[in-house]
């Protein structure tokens, strides 16, 4: 039917607006045609792949990066490298880029009253685009994850992965932890999309709405870096982007996952509602609105302090953490057990005899700065002694490793003799040669666990 | 549709301030009024993109008591036609009509109807102002409107666009449509409106048909060029009820040019008076078109009162 016939005769006089899923594809399309979204999909479904491969094959590895130390033995690894960085910077910039951007564009454009005769539900609007930058944030995550585990699988093959701990996840294990991963990254990612489409949504075409999620994962790093108490640490919503390595012990560290999980669609949750009633309440007539108003700071800014606020005390009352979260006690656990395990590993490469855990009886003193330090908290002046026993032996052996602790619970033991024991020295492993697994290990301390 | 009492304020700012305005099927209706008049937001409010603080608003026989509440058969723009200049023109219109269920069955023929079809498949980034109005139209075709919207829909279209989208709106308006549309361009309004409405500072100063507007307009100024500039002259000084202006021939300079002041049938017996006398007159045009004058006058009048009734508007 042309146009000029369909004009001819009295139209339709009902008064309901387009559904859902029609401005969900209308948003969609908006967005796919975007050059930044098409870079960007592009990039996540194809650079880690190459980024892994190449590094993988590397004869120095970014041992600095959890798992990092692994990339050559694991093809696994290298999807835990690429979800460490995509934690830093990559999945907030990301949220910038889709959610940050998709009310402001149509600022940009002045596209919006066009777009309210079209649609005439503000509330249809928010969820068109909010699904839709929902769903162009997946297929990053989805190409991020697929890309980094297609390289590291095509480059070293999928062979066992070393945990957190030190214990051995076999190939089967090791992938459905990476995906686990992935999948529990999207909590903390949702939460910054969501503060991305509150900055949209708040300040129009500054550019400082589309900045908001990086801002926010500056700031959050920073905030990371810093001595705070751990009930405050686990309630930012970035928490969830460390939380997964506690996928990586055995048994499993839930407390860490759950609340990193659970704070990430909290903050998601309501940055989304705050996004939303900003939207409906904002006068879309008045050409001279620019979205910084100076009720941002009441409106958007003081509700996510509430948040946090609020997630704390929910934090601190469901917990028995406090302080840093880190101790003496935490630290000696899981020192011990990351080195027994390590042991195993060292001594199966060595073609040793076989020892269990059990027979090896490791423990551990750690002691931070001397007599006049007080042994909590993190820093890089912790001195280990492990002790271990042989099957068949009297002697307890013993080996020094300086630690040094991240306020986020990673530790990173660094061997101080004996030589022989956690000196560097390659080993043969099935896939070539590689350093001595007990000169340099990582771990990770629960930092929701009660100290001792 | 039918206004009555709107009134609309943005702050201390009064936009409109008690309009009436009825516009009937078929009927195409002018807007115009100086800037700030409060144009564009009587066309937001026929969009229904924003709620009257006062008066009632019927369209489409429905009343209309909150925002975005219109029913279907209500299309157009307000600030320009929303595009999105990463698509493509037919992407624009495609997206657009499967957004409203209607398939994209009739995308092509309102390309066709704009005279876009030939770049339909080229981004909107590209397009010239006059483009994009006419793509404009085109999207507000796709909804089949019984009421059209337009907010200043010939401009930076050249005289062949123009004249498409006029031909648009007249038949559109032949078929049944009302079309209510504002424009700065007074020449516009006179090809395509029957009737016209002059708001300024957010009231209405006339409404009605164009032509009664372009007769109400007072005494106009004429460029009068004659065979003889001289005799002329004198023969318009001593004619009853006219003015020469001093200076002749305005931004030209144009010696043979003799500029008058008088009402129309003054002008008769001036052109009476130099054929009597043996001069012929070569051209008789207003220097300012009689609707312009109109408006010009109008607007110039309601700033007038608007500014001694005192500071209470804002």
């Amino acid at each position: 039917m042309s146009v000029a016939e369909a004009v001819a005769p009295p139209g339709r006089v009902d008064a309901r607006p387009p559904r859902v899923g029609r401005g969900y594809r209308f948003e969609l399309v908006k967005l796919l045609a975007q050059w930044p979204v098409r870079v960007a999909l592009l990039a996540c479904w194809l650079g880690p792949a190459l980024l892994v491969a190449v590094i993988s094959t590397q004869s120095s590895l970014p041992a600095d990066t959890v798992f990092g130390r692994w990339m050559g033995q694991s093809g696994w690894a290298g999807a835990l490298v690429v979800l460490t960085l995509s934690c830093s910077w990559v999945l907030p910039l990301l949220t910038s880029v889709v959610a940050g951007d998709v009310f402001a564009a149509e600022d940009r454009l002045g596209t919006w009253r066009h777009l309210f005769v079209a649609v005439r539900s503000p509330q249809r609007i928010f969820a068109a685009k909010a699904l839709a930058s929902l769903t162009v944030i997946l297929l990053l995550v989805t190409g991020l994850a697929a890309s980094s585990i297609a390289g590291g699988l095509a480059a070293v093959g999928s062979r066992p992965l070393v945990g957190l701990d030190g214990h051995l996840l076999a190939p089967g294990d090791a992938a459905g932890a990476v995906l686990l991963a992935w999948v529990l990254a999207l909590a903390p990612t949702l939460a910054f999309a969501a503060v991305g489409l509150l900055g949209s949504v708040a300040l129009g075409r500054s550019p400082l709405g589309l900045l908001m999620p990086a801002l926010l994962a500056l700031a959050l790093q920073i905030a990371q870096l810093l001595p705070l108490p751990v009930v405050v640490r686990v309630s930012l919503p970035s928490y969830g982007f460390i939380a997964w390595r506690g996928l990586f012990t055995d048994p499993v560290q839930t407390g860490p996952v759950l609340a990193g999980v659970a704070v990430g669609l909290a903050w998601a949750a309501g940055a989304s509602v705050l996004a939303y009633l900003l939207f409906l309440r904002r006068d879309f007539t008045d050409l001279a609105y620019d979205g910084a108003g100076r009720r941002l700071l009441l409106r958007a800014v003081l509700p996510l302090v509430a948040l946090l606020a609020v997630t704390a005390g929910l934090v601190a009352g469901t917990t028995p953490a406090s302080g840093s979260g880190i101790d003496r006690a935490k630290l000696d656990r899981s020192l011990a057990t990351a080195w027994a395990h390590l042991y195993r590993l060292q001594t199966a490469e060595l073609h040793r005899p076989a020892v269990t855990e059990a027979q090896l009886r490791a423990g551990a003193a750690c002691d931070r700065g001397g007599v006049r330090a007080r042994d909590v908290g993190p820093g890089n002046d912790w001195r280990c002694v492990v002790t271990w026993h042989l099957p068949g032996s009297a002697a307890t052996g013993s080996a020094i490793y300086q630690l040094e602790v991240t306020p986020d619970g990673r530790f990173v033991a660094d061997g101080d003799g004996p030589q022989e024991v956690n000196g560097f020295f390659q080993v043969r492993t099935a896939t070539g040669d590689a350093p001595n697994p007990l000169w340099q290990f990582d771990g990770t301390v629960d930092l929701l666990t009660p100290p001792a | 549709m039918r206004a009555r009492g709107l009134t609309k304020a943005f702050g201390d700012v009064v936009a409109l301030d008690g309009v009436d305005l009825a516009v009937s099927r078929g009927e195409i209706h002018g807007l115009v009024g100086p800037n700030g008049a409060g144009k564009t937001t009587l066309l937001g409010l026929l969009l229904g993109l924003t709620r009257a603080d006062g008066g009632d608003l019927e369209v489409l026989g429905r009343p209309v008591r909150r925002g975005l509440a219109l029913p279907d058969g209500v299309a157009g723009f307000v600030d320009g036609p929303g595009l999105y200049p990463a698509l493509t023109a037919r992407q624009n219109l495609d997206a657009l009509a499967r957004l409203r269920g209607d398939g994209p069955a009739g995308v092509a023929d309102a390309l066709e109807q704009v005279g876009l079809l030939g770049v339909a498949d080229d981004r909107v980034r590209g397009f010239s102002l006059g483009m994009r109005q006419r793509l404009g139209l085109a999207a507000a075709l796709l909804s089949r409107p019984l009421l059209l919207v337009l907010d200043e829909p010939a401009n930076g279209l050249d005289p062949a666009g123009k004249a498409q989208v006029h031909r648009v709106l007249t038949r559109l308006a032949g078929q049944g449509t009302a079309v209510v549309l504002s424009s700065h361009r007074m020449d516009d309004l006179a090809a395509l409106c029957g009737t016209v409405t002059l708001l300024a500072t957010g009231r209405i100063v006339f409404s009605g048909p164009v032509g009664e507007l372009a007769a109400g307009a007072d005494e106009l100024d004429y460029r009068l060029r004659t065979s003889d500039p001289a005799a002329a002259r004198v023969i318009a000084a001593g004619t009853p009820g006219l003015g020469v202006l001093p200076g002749g021939s305005g931004p030209q300079r144009e010696g043979d040019v003799l500029l008058v002041r008088a009402r129309g049938p003054v002008l008769d017996d001036l052109v009476t008076r130099l054929v009597g006398a043996g001069v012929g007159v070569r051209e008789l045009a207003p220097v300012v078109a009689p609707l312009e004058a109109a408006f010009l006058a109008l607007t110039a009048a309601a700033a007038r009162a608007d500014g001694s009734h005192g500071e209470g508007r804002r």
